[in-house]
């Protein structure tokens, strides 16, 4: 059987899928944060899929930004984190619910 | 050998708003690390002026736009248009007032430091890249810089849990919605082999796509995480949380400059460049957005906060834009515009006056905190009376010109079933507003809620130029229409 681009779509597709699941039901801001790495990086995995497809470098270079991109998120979604954990201990997503109407 | 590697050529000229911006507020921040002995005000001037100096820049290009034309360059990625420029100032006046108002907030939580202003320029610098990209990938790296300064902004009250919590909330959606726009963008580079709007737009006018499930599937994506970014329904459900918990300066420029940045991806790509394939996006924008008036309005209504009930009707404001987004005419384009440049003023100044009554801690936002304003704080109250009767649209506003010329965009466009729509949600949101109205004039004191100092005069200089803004272009809206008329995006190849 031969190896095309779509089967890379569909992997990203799945991929993209268990992360957005994942997000949605997890309630550990890590496994969140986690989830919105594999989202990205199934993204990164289309871009690739298209590119090599394609014969085009410009996908392989979009994927260099989202890299970075990607990591300054992580860096970000943590630094929020600790500011919570530092008031509160073992906070999951349910515990933060001041805001409600 | 190494092979040549030919770069794009750059035209710094066209950059000078946004480097500005960026450099401005990196200046500052290297400016404080070094010494700690940089006074708030000069801190609070910089950034502002640094703001308007960036939006002065746009002068001599604007001139210069009408001279040559629009142009790309670096290799068509930023697009030198009139919409680029005219967002350009919206969003540099939204960044300079937001500096203004926060000079007095972090005064008033001793929480010193230059963080917030270097945060709001740099989101200001990615809100101006979002309004010059005409390339999927810059449009997308603009944004992540928006945003990640706005997570971190949101949860900037150290001592406050649910400042932390609304930070935590908007990053978590936000970057789940910046995930499936980021999807987006790579189906669509999967349709057409390039993420260069201008080349995007060639071959849609060129060529007929027999095979677009792939072109579809890009437009639905792109379309959900846009419409998290401007909160519009069913992807509004952070909106009325983080608006609550953050603080009230950034909720100001969260509900100008970044909706204003957002609409300018939703305006440059679905109206512009897939301005052809309107029947496909149409529909389903025209659900998004009718549902977003309504359900704003009528969530709004029941509210017990008033910071809560703006949200809902920051919501609302967002489903008003879009029909001018729908129209996907040149009219339509300038009429969001048009709504866009002065919303940025009203809303701006209407948080600006609840962080007033709010008080130290930025913590009482009920009905009581404004009852009885009018005898209390009468300038106040008069400000405010103006900025709600204009969010509600009543004549000699630039409320009313802005809702009327969106309607009339989408009559025009013949999109006649959420025009109406809009007129019915125009007048059910002016209920939620009189409520507000009512409280301040006609209930009693409320001995509960003490009113705050008098504040520093920066926030009444943003209050004032705000409601200046809004009586004195809503009895003449001719030089902002003027303006936007001629904002049109337009995907031009080459410099």
């Amino acid at each position: 059987m031969e190896l095309t681009a779509t089967w890379y779509l569909v992997l990203g597709a799945l991929l993209f899928s268990i992360g957005a699941v994942g997000l949605l039901i997890r309630r550990n801001p890590l496994v969140m944060f986690m989830c919105v790495e594999l989202m990205l990086n199934a993204v990164n995995l289309t871009f690739v899929g298209i590119a090599w497809g394609l014969n085009d470098i410009g996908g392989q270079v979009a994927v260099f930004f989202v890299m970075v991109v990607a990591a300054a998120e992580v860096v970000i979604g943590l630094a929020i984190v600790v500011a919570i954990m530092r008031r509160r201990q073992g906070a999951t997503a349910d515990d933060l619910s001041v805001l409600r109407g | 050998m190494l092979a040549q590697v030919q770069t794009p050529e750059v035209d710094v000229e066209i950059l000078l708003p946004l480097i500005i911006m960026a450099v401005g507020g990196l200046l500052i921040l290297t400016f404080t690390s070094l010494t700690k002995k940089i006074p708030a005000w000069f801190i609070t001037g910089w950034a502002t002026i640094a703001a308007l100096a960036s939006a002065a820049a746009v002068i001599p290009l604007w001139n210069r736009l009408s001279d040559e034309g629009p142009a790309s360059t670096i290799a068509n990625t930023v697009g030198f248009d009139g919409f680029s420029l005219f967002l350009t100032v919206v969003i540099a006046f939204g960044v300079a007032m937001a500096s203004l108002l926060a000079h007095t907030w972090l005064d008033r939580e001793a929480l010193p430091g230059p963080e917030m202003h270097v945060l709001i320029m740099l989101s200001g610098a990615g809100g101006i890249i979002m309004a010059f990209a005409n390339d999927l990938i810059v449009f997308f790296l603009g944004l992540e810089t928006l945003s990640m300064a706005v997570y971190v902004l949101a949860a900037m009250h150290r001592r406050r849990i649910e400042s932390q919590e609304a930070g935590m909330k908007y990053f978590v959606l936000g970057s789940f919605s910046s995930a499936f726009l980021l999807y987006g963008i790579a189906l669509i580079y999967g349709a057409f082999g390039t993420t260069n709007l201008v080349e995007i737009r060639l071959i849609l006018e060129q060529t007929i796509l027999l095979d677009d499930g792939l072109l579809l599937g890009g437009l639905a994506l792109m379309i959900v995480g846009l419409a998290f970014k401007v909160g519009a329904v069913p992807f509004h459900a952070w909106t009325p949380d983080v608006y609550q918990g953050a603080p009230t300066p950034v909720v100001a420029w969260m509900a100008s400059g970044v909706k204003a940045a957002g609409f300018a991806g939703l305006l440059r790509i679905l109206s512009t460049t897939f301005g052809p394939l309107v029947d496909d996006w149409g529909l389903p924008l025209e659900v998004i957005a009718a549902l977003t008036m309504l359900l704003g309005a009528f969530s709004a209504i029941v509210q017990t906060d008033v910071k809560r009930m703006l949200a809902y009707s920051s919501i609302s404001h967002a489903g008003f834009i879009l029909l001018g987004v729908i129209a996907a005419t040149d009219r339509g384009t300038s009429a969001s515009l048009f709504y866009v440049a002065t919303y940025t003023f009203l809303v701006v100044g209407t948080f600006a006056v609840l962080s007033v009554v709010a008080g130290q801690g930025d913590s009482d936002f009920s009905f009581g905190a404004f009852a009885g304003l009018g005898r209390r704080r009468p300038l106040l109250a008069v400000a405010m009376l103006v900025f709600l009767l204009a969010q509600a649209g009543v004549p000699f506003t630039t409320g009313f010109f802005a809702k009327f010329s969106v309607i009339a965009a989408a009559v025009d466009a013949e999109r006649y079933w959420v025009a109406i729509v809009a007129m019915v949600a125009a007048v059910i949101g002016a209920y939620l507003y009189m409520r507000i109205i009512i409280s301040m004039y006609l209930s009693d004191d409320d001995e509960d809620h003490a009113l705050g100092p008098v504040p520093h005069w920066t926030v009444g200089a943003v209050i004032a130029v705000a409601a200046v803004v809004t009586i004195a272009f809503g009895i003449v809206p001719g030089p902002i229409d003027a303006l936007a008329t001629d904002a049109l995006a337009i995907l031009a190849p080459g410099s």
